[in-house]
């Protein structure tokens, strides 16, 4: 019992991880960045060189590889979004060509990486575990959990109380408006992006340790799941992505528990789905205030 | 000097009439494996088995005037472009015989294309029993199945280990995974061995906490897994990282190096059944493993599956009296009777399937040992 409640929040804090990043460029500025899970891919294996050629250690490819995935996600910003901005459909369009650069980037770590499974060289990140009652819990878990609350605590704060949190809002409620007020909106949306893709990148790093597997589609993975967590949890809501992660990551541990592990998709989607019926706006989303 | 013209003429007659008799004719046989995608890991392998075999079979006259040429295709793991792949090299590449594909899965959907084309296809590693050989009379099966394999290795770790209780884990969305799965559990039920929990996984999955702490609670004698390599691996691991210290026995996908890379320590003691006895003597066995380490390449059951998978079409050519076409092939496989391979001596069922003898492994210091 114990040990399904620790794997429940540890799978919920990589949903919830993976979600963050996603829901600020989605749930806030309302673009859909399909190209997301992609540089949660790249940002693995770029952990990974760092680590295997360089011989960096954990803690300083860390950081550089999250940096790597902000400066990605500008370039993601840049190449799929900017260009069709203004557009009548830039919604849509940007969606497709998101989705076309994902692909080109899979494509692009399935030639420079190959498309077999890699891990992390044993002992990069030190394998201790801890003993809580009849549960066993690694320190990387703990350290997984506590990043995911700490990433939510940081972009809470960054929304709220930050000249640049305070300008995403901006941009969030009316571009026009905003760009009259003076905000530059281009460079607003290009440092989410920013935020978004380091956020994206650090889940990527902690899921190829985690689970010791990288591998050119191992965000494909999580990206439905982010997806679902971040509605789940009410479009732009913070909190909300955080708890509906846990939320899904605990539903599915308990499914396969108690139910069977065959069901456990159809049930955790199932539940999604009545939430969403009994409830449109998520579980923390904010009411639709904005109807003019 | 000069040559009267008339015998210059007889000369280059003369020439002209040897000419189809010197030189040598090219029989192709496709070869299709996952070089990319989720059983990539096989493919290499399969792929470097298969080059060996073209190599030694043209380099030692067995067949003479005959030029064995592998067209090589990438199926990349997923049905469509194995369909497609076959449709090309059956019907614009016109070759005589195939090999492959590397997964069942995917054998399933192809093979068809090939029988009804009635081109021969020997699979050289797909292993799902009651099945593939069924397609048609031109799909002949190197590999041992589950069903052949599985039985006899439970059994062997039956009586070493002495478990009386087992629980066990698959993926549910995977023909071969799947396939292992049943003739484990029927294997179980034969030997008398409670079986006291099953649990599923998709095979994307790359978290299996939830399930083997289900698992672990049981208190089983034995876990036993079918997965593929990518999920073994993080089986593995998840499973000692959670306290459990019972012994593991896997499927067919944990037949890899590949495997103990990804587990590492988690691997020592892992039990597999395996088609091929890479301990075994014989001299044929011996100089396989000697000439892939030559080129660079540890073999695994793959590798060796897929040179037979050669060896068996080329003594084909020879038993049909050294003709490449599609039925001599096809009629040459009935006719293959205990050739050496570094299987052991081959031979085919009445039902088309390999038979060979089989075995099991055991990791030890991070590497297959067969278990004495």
């Amino acid at each position: 019992m114990g040990q399904q409640i620790v794997n429940g929040l540890f799978l919920g804090s990589i949903y919830a991880l993976f979600a963050l990043g996603y829901t600020l460029v989605f749930g806030v500025l309302d673009i859909l960045n399909l190209a997301h899970q992609a540089v949660f891919m790249l940002c693995a294996y770029v952990a990974l060189a760092l680590v295997l050629h360089l011989h960096l250690p954990m803690l300083l490819a860390f950081p550089v590889s999250v940096a790597a995935g902000g400066v990605l996600g500008v370039l993601v910003e840049r190449v799929a979004f900017r260009p069709l901005r203004g557009r009548s459909d830039s919604n849509i369009s940007g969606l497709i060509s998101s989705i076309a650069l994902a692909t080109v980037l899979e494509a692009l770590a399935l030639q420079l990486f190959g498309p077999d499974v890699e891990r992390f060289p044993f002992g990069v990140v030190p394998d201790r575990s801890l003993r809580l009652g009849d549960a066993v819990v690694s320190e990387l878990q703990v350290v997984i959990i506590a990043i995911a609350l700490a990433m939510l605590a940081a972009l809470t704060y960054l929304l709220r109380r930050t000249v640049l949190g305070r300008r995403i809002r901006a941009v969030a409620e009316s571009p026009a408006a905003a760009r009259i007020l003076g905000i530059n909106v281009d460079r607003v949306i290009a440092s989410s992006f920013f935020v978004s893709s380091a956020l994206g990148g650090a889940a990527g790093i902690l899921f190829g340790l985690a689970f010791n597997s990288v591998s050119p589609d191992m965000g494909r993975t999580v990206e439905l799941k982010g997806l679902a967590v971040i509605i789940l949890g009410g479009m732009g809501s913070m909190p909300g992505a955080a708890v509906a992660g846990f939320a899904l990551g605990l539903l599915e541990v308990f499914t396969v528990a108690k139910i069977g592990s065959s069901y456990r998709d159809a049930i955790a989607f199932g539940v999604l789905f009545l939430v969403l019926v009994v409830r449109p706006r998520g579980l923390l989303g904010p009411a639709a205030l904005r109807e003019a | 000097m000069r040559l009267p013209l008339h015998s210059l003429a007889v000369a280059a007659i003369a020439l002209l009439a040897a000419r189809p008799a010197a030189a040598t004719e090219t029989i192709k046989i496709g070869a299709v494996f996952s070089l990319t995608g989720n059983a990539a890991a096989y493919g290499a392998q399969q792929r470097a088995g298969v080059q060996l075999a073209a190599d030694e079979i043209n380099k030692s006259g067995k067949l003479p005037g005959i030029t064995l040429e592998v067209v090589l295709e990438d199926d990349g793991t997923s049905p469509q472009q194995g369909i497609s792949v076959f449709d090309r090299l059956i019907n614009m590449t016109k070759v005589s015989a195939l090999i492959g594909p590397t997964l069942s899965t995917l054998a399933e959907a192809a093979d068809p294309r090939a029988q009804a084309q009635r081109t021969p296809v020997v699979a050289v590693s797909n292993t799902k029993p009651n099945a593939i050989t069924t397609i048609g009379d031109y799909i002949w099966r190197v590999s041992l199945t589950e069903a052949q394999v599985i039985p006899s290795a439970i059994e062997i770790a039956r009586r070493k280990l002495g478990f009386k209780t087992a629980a066990l884990l698959y993926g549910n969305d995977d023909a071969f995974t799947k396939a292992g799965f049943d003739v484990m559990k029927s294997s179980l039920e034969k030997s008398g061995v409670q079986i006291l929990g099953i649990q599923t996984f998709a095979t994307k999955d790359r978290d299996f906490n939830a399930q083997l702490t289900a698992l672990k609670n049981l208190k089983p004698d034995v876990l036993l897994v079918s997965a593929l390599v990518e999920q073994a691996g993080s089986i593995a691991l998840q499973a000692r990282q959670l306290g459990y210290t019972g012994p593991i026995m896997g499927g067919n996908g944990f037949n890899s190096t590949k495997f103990i890379q990804l587990a590492g320590p988690a691997a020592e003691g892992v039990l597999v059944g395996t088609a091929w006895n890479r301990a075994s003597t014989d001299p044929v066995n011996v100089a396989f493993i000697a000439a892939m380490k030559a080129r660079g390449t540890d073999p695994d059951q793959f590798a060796a599956q897929a040179y037979t998978g050669l060896l068996v079409v080329a003594d084909a050519i020879q038993q049909a009296g050294m003709k490449g076409g599609r039925d001599d092939i096809k009629a040459g496989f009935a006719k293959v009777k205990d050739l050496p391979t570094p299987l052991g001596k081959f031979s085919f069922l009445p039902s088309r399937d390999g038979n060979h003898p089989a075995a099991v492994q055991i990791v030890k210091g991070g590497k297959f040992e067969i278990l004495q």
